[in-house]
């Protein structure tokens, strides 16, 4: 019995290992990363990754080799000893040495992507003038872009649902507001994830560096219908982007702004 | 045993949980109750303890056939169940997605407040604090019935839930405003969400009526020459355990009535002004006059604060107790002394410590200042130092032991291999720009379901299994507990390890249907296995629903200390009569001696004088 048990608590180790090691060719894995920070967030998890992973098979294969070894089944008593001192010292200041090292490794890319003080400036689209409002509600996502104006909350703001459109290789910074309940701001391969709060107005950027239309997700429960709260993220070059928003125009004006809604 | 019968003779009346700590009860001098006093309206901490217990089990299986309906949702999205047409006329047996949000509320709810907590404290609480520490009851007998009979109006709102128009609560088990709070958020906002705010606070009642005895019986009632040094960490692990609840649940009770105000009497704690819920439209979507709440200038935010505050805490209250358990169920199975027996203690009183300042770790993404999150990241990271300390102490205490592989010992090993994974995969979600992508995915539920389910699930087992013969002075079948043990913990891990990797894709909690986004589709097949591996893992578990009944009336009987143990509850018959013990007890050494060169058995009761 002692094998059988043995093999069992093995196999946590080694199908553990293995079924990461598969991911990826599972298609279990990250989708593919299209924003400039999201590389380092991939990095840091795999910086994680590799350190649990070590302390994962070192503890579990010690368990195992334990559970085998020092079975009932051979002679004397067991080892009479109530711990050591230098053994404690030891395992208490290797992890917290490590822990701390994988804390303060976290701060750089936390800070960049959402300390309001670190976002990028000086750009079209930044913090002085935000490309949208981006507004949730159950269960739909609605963008509202500046008119002529350049600024939001006035009479020539363009409305669109569902669609979010933004220049590619360019800083932006949009502003997420809800009209309901918490909704959250997810876009997998941009690894940006941001709540909708009611009542607040919470700014956010990202830079997309290739083309192309991504998922946009509700995160956050927002009642029944959240499982179909999808949205789309379209990232064009900026003369795409900048046809798209004449034409964005014209149909909202020639339209009426009951179309929009 | 002339001194114990003299003082037995001098009080013949003694309630129990009365008289000095440590004296004697005979337990066979007492009166027979009626069956209303000694099973219903009994004070005595072991029955109260087996009314935890069944009632937890009840839940147990209540939320667990949840969990399998969310299972098959996600395998096969608005595919009707089979056979359950009748349940669900309106959809031919489908899920609704109404009814999925409120599954996976339900389903959270009721296994953290109803089965979890109940268990850890209620049952495995009840019974073995006196038994361990050598009193003959708890201190407060009544306040112990009290604690019980405050679960039954629990039980009640959190049942009638499901009956009430638009169906239970359906914000999640965290129960974030505005969603809880606006009736027409969510059908579950209607009256679902009231009955679940006071199904909770009577738990908050139970609780904290358990926790005020648990803390009083450690502290004032043990055996002479019990010093808090000499305790069983089980016991340990219940007080800490009772400390959070003391200071964390008043909390989350004043939360909960907060709550209560803003759906009833329409306060606005946590409503924001200029709500519009439900597609009202007013003429321009952006800054509408018409408005729900509209001069309520609350904050959604303070009740994520406060629910953590408390909720945070909670994680640990689940995972204290069953460190407890593993700790004494190693060292009794191994033969060995726990290894570090202070640092043990240590690392479970630095755990609830640090466990105060970390709930804002569960709010990185929520619009919290983002400074806040650098400082909850650094104090959740070092939580796991304690943890860390704690593994390595539990696989020293294994080193050189001679173990026996009972099924008890089985599963507290299975404790440890998955609180290892539990521990370490919650490293991820502590570092704050990796939880901006995990965070709400399924990588948060493999981690909590590895601690929780995994880990204090299994510890519940091993307990189980281990002082099954004190409660009934029987042992469970051995070899089906094996059988029970290899499936429980080979389809546990099918279920929850690859939830990882489909957390790592991106996949979120709480969608009915995650196909729906492109980005998600290709994941169904794995989820589809998740689903079969939780079925099999909910199905295998009739090996311990019949070991378990079969053993209480049939199973073979055994004496005092069937393992060897060295714990004082050993000392008492079993089952326990009232009163519990049945002589003096004197207490020299702690409750680890095991394989000591000075005796010829390999273990040296705590009451034995050399």
């Amino acid at each position: 019995m002692r094998y059988f048990f043995t093999l069992m608590l093995l196999l946590v180790p080694i199908l553990g290992v293995w079924t990461f090691v598969e991911a990826d060719r599972w298609q279990l894995w990250f989708p593919q990363n299209v924003s400039s920070f999201g590389g380092e967030i991939d990095g840091l998890f795999n910086l994680i990754l590799y350190m649990v992973g070590f302390t994962f098979i070192v503890t579990e294969l010690a368990l195992a080799w334990f559970v085998f070894k020092f079975s009932a089944n051979r002679p004397g008593k067991a080892v009479f000893t109530h711990g050591s001192h230098k053994l404690e010292m030891i395992w208490t200041a290797i992890p917290a040495v490590a822990l701390l090292f994988i804390a303060f490794s976290q701060m750089e890319t936390w800070a960049k992507v959402k300390f309001e003080s670190n976002f990028p400036k000086g750009g079209k689209y930044t913090k002085e003038r935000p490309i949208a409002e981006l507004w949730a509600s159950q269960f739909d996502w609605r963008v509202c872009y500046p008119g002529d104006d350049g600024a939001i909350g006035t009479a020539d703001d363009l409305e669109r649902s569902y669609e979010f459109v933004v220049p590619v290789n360019t800083d932006i910074v949009f502003h997420l507001r809800s009209r309901d309940v918490i909704h959250s701001f997810f876009v997998p391969e941009f690894r940006l994830k941001q709540d909708a709060l009611p009542g607040h107005t919470i700014p956010v950027w990202f830079r997309a560096e290739k083309e192309g239309i991504y998922d946009l997700v509700c995160a956050e429960l927002c009642g029944w219908g959240h499982y179909k709260m999808s949205g789309r993220m379209t990232v064009v070059s900026q003369a795409e982007f900048d046809k798209r928003m004449a034409d964005i125009k014209a149909e909202w004006f020639s339209n009426g702004k009951e179309q929009g809604q | 045993m002339s001194q114990a019968t003299t003082h037995a003779a001098n009080s013949p009346h003694l309630e129990p949980g009365e008289g000095e700590a440590g004296t004697v009860r005979a337990h066979h001098d007492h009166h027979e109750l009626g069956f209303l006093r000694k099973w219903i309206f009994s004070v005595d901490h072991k029955v109260i303890g087996m009314q935890f217990l069944f009632s937890g089990l009840v839940f147990l299986a209540l939320g667990g056939l949840m969990a399998m309906a969310i299972r098959y949702q996600l395998a096969w999205p608005w595919r009707p169940m089979p056979g359950l047409a009748w349940m669900f006329p309106a959809t031919g047996g489908a899920i609704s997605p109404e009814f999925y949000t409120m599954l996976f509320t339900m389903h959270g709810t009721i296994m953290i407040f109803f089965v979890m907590i109940p268990l850890l404290t209620g049952a495995f609480g009840n019974f073995l604090i006196p038994l361990m520490i050598g009193a003959p009851d708890m201190a407060f007998p009544k306040l112990n019935m009290f604690g019980y009979w405050a679960m039954v109006p629990a039980f009640f709102f959190i049942l009638l839930g499901f009956f009430v128009e638009g169906g239970h609560a359906a914000g999640g088990w965290t129960s974030y405003p505005p969603l809880s709070t606006i009736e027409s958020a969510a059908p579950g906002s209607l009256t679902g969400q009231t009955c679940w705010l006071l199904g909770l606070t009577w738990v908050g009642v139970s609780s904290m009526m358990g926790a005020v005895n648990y803390v009083t019986t450690i502290v004032k009632m043990r055996a002479p020459g019990l010093t808090m040094m000499r305790l069983p960490l089980t016991i340990w692990g219940l007080l800490i355990t009772s400390l959070l609840q003391l200071f964390a649940l008043p909390v989350l009770t004043a939360a909960g009535i907060l709550q209560l105000l803003d759906r009833t009497l329409n306060t606005g704690f946590f409503t924001p002004t200029n709500l519009q819920v439900n597609n009202i439209t007013p003429d321009s979507f952006l800054y509408g006059a018409d408005a729900v709440g509209a001069a309520a200038g609350g904050q959604p935010l303070l009740w994520q604060h406060l629910f953590w505050f408390y909720s945070h805490p909670a994680v640990y209250i689940l995972v204290l107790p069953a460190m407890g358990f593993t700790s004494d169920i190693l060292a009794v199975h191994a033969r060995k002394p726990i290894f570090g027996y202070k640092p043990m203690v240590y690392s479970m009183s630095a755990i609830a410590g640090l466990g105060f300042i970390v709930w804002g770790h569960h709010m990185f993404t929520s619009g919290m200042n983002p400074a806040l999150g650098m400082t909850f990241m650094v104090s959740t990271v070092m939580i796991a130092l304690p943890s860390a300390i704690k593994v390595f102490n539990w696989l020293g205490t294994l080193w050189g032991g001679r173990i026996h592989l009972r099924t008890p010992m089985l599963f507290a090993c299975a404790f440890v291999s998955m609180f290892i994974i539990g521990g370490l995969s919650g490293i991820w979600m502590a570092a704050t720009p990796v939880d901006i992508y995990i965070h709400d995915t399924y990588i948060v539920v493999a981690h909590f379901h590895y601690v929780v389910f995994a880990g204090s699930l299994f510890a519940i087992f091993a307990a189980a299994y281990h002082w099954f013969p004190k409660m009934f002075g029987r042992v469970m079948n051995e070899t089906v507990g094996k059988v029970h043990f290899v499936g429980s913990f080979i389809f546990t891990n099918m279920t929850f390890y690859m939830m990882h990797q489909v957390g790592v894709a991106g996949l979120m909690r709480r969608t009915a249907d995650p196909y729906a986004y492109d980005v998600y589709q290709h994941l169904q097949p794995i989820n589809e296995f998740i689903t079969i591996s939780a079925f099999c893992m909910f199905a295998w578990q009739i090996f311990f629903v019949v070991n378990f009944f079969h053993s209480m009336f049939w199973g073979k009987r055994v004496g005092r200390n069937p393992w060897n143990a060295a714990s004082l509850e050993w000392d008492a018959p079993s089952p326990p009569g009232h009163g519990n013990f049945d002589r003096q007890l004197e207490v020299y050494r702690g409750a680890y001696e095991f394989s000591s060169p000075d005796v010829a058995e390999d273990f040296i009761p705590q009451t034995r004088k050399l």
